[in-house]
């Protein structure tokens, strides 16, 4: 065997027998934790059904089109793209055996029911139409001709991005002009934005924790207004930005944002997902789990949700759907599942604007 | 000082000159069909990598597709497939599957159909250029698929092919069909068969229609005969070679004996090239886009002299737009076929030149 993949392969296995928040001090509760309501809410038993010998792996992406059919990424044997009806009966797979599909991180559908695909081990983002077809694709697969990349060394600094290049991208979203924004990623620490047809525009964002600056970009959306919500995970904050990317606002009350979607409506509001880590320490498990819903301003509704495993709880949440305000679909990492969640009528919503 | 900076502007003079002349190359008017290429449901285009028709005007496709599969035994590492090779019918109606699962089908690079309908395969990953019979059975095999694939370290950088590449001074390779990542491959009147060998080699190896070893010639460098990244070939009616040679951004011309005629070097890095058949040849070449960028992107219209006729197209991602052409195929004079490794496509283009061309 080649000595550089001996290497990595051994560094691969030393790296995952080490749990990634060893070191890591567990961080405070989220700061809204403690005076945000809590929000009623049941999950729907046995949800999505899978045809007999379909799995799903990890719940990776998930999101709806407009007849409210759900589109679920997963991790499984291989990376694999299913459509549910809105029953959660089982419609089809999209993609299979496709060269972009390597290692799921999100999918989006848009407001024309393509299907977006973020996938990070390929490093690419792919545009389905809504029959399943490759419209568009974007970042590039790297020749496998071309030999191994040795993992980087914990604390080397990622090379510089590049316009049409991603480094582990993570999410997908885009304004009412149909320009397109990224949130790239683990390895590059940005929001590039590209015009409907795929063109660059401009990006930014370094690593780094100031204004402006991104530790793990991992989700991003966007309002009706063309605002951009960037789920800086890392930094434990949610940065906001015009569609110029303009910083705007930052909330940073609401824990480390793995999952953030907005509601679509006159009113729109904006969840957030502070999910418990995917390395199963409990002791992070009890200061995390919950997903806050907010207004756009900030303002916190409510939350709801805590960690576990049963029907109800959450295991590790990376992607929610809010295309219905009050029934949201999630994808959860360590439990390989998708709960559609219904969230009860509120009484109680007004009392939560005091502040 | 002086002297070395009078020099650089002359040259930045000539080379703004060079370009101020290619802004005056006429616009060749041109469409896309929309769709052309229809795939069965749950069939999938990867990168195109390859393009070519046979007589008949069906179309063969050479895609990088699935996930590249690398196995770890238990002191070496296996490659297998991740090359598909698709065949449509001439109004793009899919047709058939040719190898679905051969062994030397590992990464693919090009594919070209000879005078006789033959399919040829080049697979960069196996290192092996493979003929198939017009009903998709193996013919002859050139080259031999390493049996466990050393996987390299990445050099530094971005490690876009042969930025670089491997395979050593001088690039001349083994005498004989021991290939280091080749390219494409063409053949003369005679049905010589010449292979260009490529990213890891630096040469242009010719072999009799029976894939009996005659010569090889070129290496790693800049100067005429020498090469830096020989990624396309064909040859003319008169059996002359033409190789692009991508990274040097020229063509160079050969006789059919490997003897240096001349080169153009005005077109761009020719990523892909292709000659028309017919009693007045043309020559066509695809100044790609590197897959960094969307900028040039410009496909050349040359007679076989090397004179600029026209040019058409640019990068993008859009009908009519080309993300990366790694292959052409010419038809006729003004139907030409493009496979595109961003865009996971193949379009085919109707030019409609003005008749004064």
């Amino acid at each position: 065997m080649n000595r550089a993949l001996r290497f990595g392969l051994v560094a691969v296995l030393v790296f995952a027998a080490i749990p990634l928040f060893a070191q890591q001090n567990v961080p405070p509760r989220a700061k809204a934790f403690e005076t945000a309501p809590d929000l009623p809410y049941d999950s729907v038993t046995n949800f999505l059904k899978l045809p007999q010998n379909l799995y799903l792996g990890e719940g990776i992406g998930v999101a709806r089109n407009s007849k409210g059919h759900v589109f679920v990424f997963t991790r499984s044997g291989e990376t694999r793209l299913f459509e549910f009806d809105q029953n959660g009966n089982y419609v089809r797979e999209i993609g299979q055996g496709l060269y972009g599909f390597e290692m799921a991180h999100g999918v989006r559908v848009d407001s024309q029911d393509n299907i977006w695909a973020v996938d990070e081990g390929t490093n690419m983002v792919i545009k389905f139409s809504p029959e399943g077809r490759v419209l568009m694709t974007m970042g590039r697969r790297e020749e496998a001709v071309e030999g191994v990349r040795a993992t980087a060394a914990p604390g080397t600094p990622p090379p510089p991005a590049q316009p049409y290049r991603f480094n582990r991208p993570t999410d997908v979203t885009w304004d009412p002009a149909g320009s397109i924004y990224i949130s790239d990623g683990y390895g590059n620490s940005r929001v590039a934005k590209y015009d409907k047809n795929g063109r660059f525009i401009k990006e930014v964002g370094t690593r780094g924790t100031q204004p402006g600056q991104m530790n793990t970009p991992h989700s991003i959306t966007s309002d009706a207004k063309g605002n951009i919500y960037v789920a800086d995970r890392g930094n434990r904050r949610i940065q906001v930005f015009d569609s110029d990317l303009n910083l705007i606002k930052i909330y940073d009350n609401v824990g480390a944002p793995w999952a953030v979607c907005i509601s679509p409506g006159p009113h729109q509001y904006l969840y957030s997902s502070n999910s418990n880590p995917d390395n199963n320490d409990s002791r992070l498990m009890a200061v995390s789990g919950e997903v806050y819903k907010m207004e756009l301003d900030g303002t916190i509704v409510g939350k709801f949700g805590k960690p576990g495993k049963q029907l109800g709880e959450f295991s590790t949440i990376h992607a929610i759907d809010c295309r219905n305000e009050n029934e949201l679909v999630v994808a959860e990492i360590t439990a390989w599942r998708i709960q559609k969640i219904i969230l009860k009528p509120q009484h109680v919503q007004t009392s939560s604007k005091a502040k | 000082m002086k002297r070395g900076s009078i020099a650089l502007f002359l040259v930045f003079v000539f080379r703004f000159s060079g370009l101020a002349f290619a802004q005056s190359i006429p616009e060749i008017p041109f469409d896309s069909t929309p769709n052309f290429l229809k795939l069965p449901d749950g069939l999938y285009m990867g990168e195109a990598a390859g393009v070519a028709t046979n007589s008949k005007g069906h179309v063969f496709v050479y895609t990088r597709t699935g996930s590249p599969k690398v196995t770890i035994g238990t002191n070496r590492t296996f490659a297998r497939s991740s090359a598909r090779l698709f065949e449509f019918d001439q109004t793009g109606k899919y047709v058939r599957e040719i190898g679905q699962g051969l062994y030397g089908f590992v990464f693919a690079h090009g594919v070209r159909v000879d005078r006789q309908d033959n399919i040829w395969v080049i697979d960069e990953g196996a290192n092996m250029v493979i003929k198939f019979d017009p009903d998709g059975r193996v013919l002859m095999t050139l080259g031999r698929k390493p049996e466990a694939l050393v996987v390299p370290a990445r050099s530094s950088g971005e490690g876009e092919g042969g930025r670089g590449g491997r395979g050593g001074p001088p690039g001349a390779g083994v005498p004989g069909d021991n290939f280091n990542r080749p390219t494409d491959v063409a053949w003369d009147s005679a049905g010589n068969i010449f292979v260009a060998d490529g990213y890891g080699n630096s040469r242009v190896a010719k072999f009799d229609k029976n894939g009996k070893f005659i010569k090889s010639w070129g290496q790693r460098g800049t100067e005429p005969g020498q090469f830096n990244l020989p990624h396309t070939i064909a040859v003319d009616a008169q059996n002359n070679v033409y190789v692009g040679d991508r990274e040097n951004k020229r063509i160079q011309v050969f006789d059919n004996e490997g003897n240096f005629k001349t080169q153009i070097a005005d077109a761009g890095a020719p990523y892909a090239i292709c000659i028309t058949p017919g009693p007045r040849q043309f020559l066509y070449t695809s100044n790609s886009n590197p897959s960094t960028t969307l900028d040039n992107g410009e496909i050349y219209k040359l007679t076989l002299d090397g004179k600029i006729v026209g040019k058409f197209g640019r990068a993008g991602k859009l009908l009519k737009e080309f993300g990366t052409v790694h292959a052409m195929d010419c038809h006729g004079e003004n139907e030409i076929y493009v496979a595109e490794t961003l865009n996971w496509r193949v379009q085919k283009l109707t030019l409609r030149p003005a008749q004064s061309n």
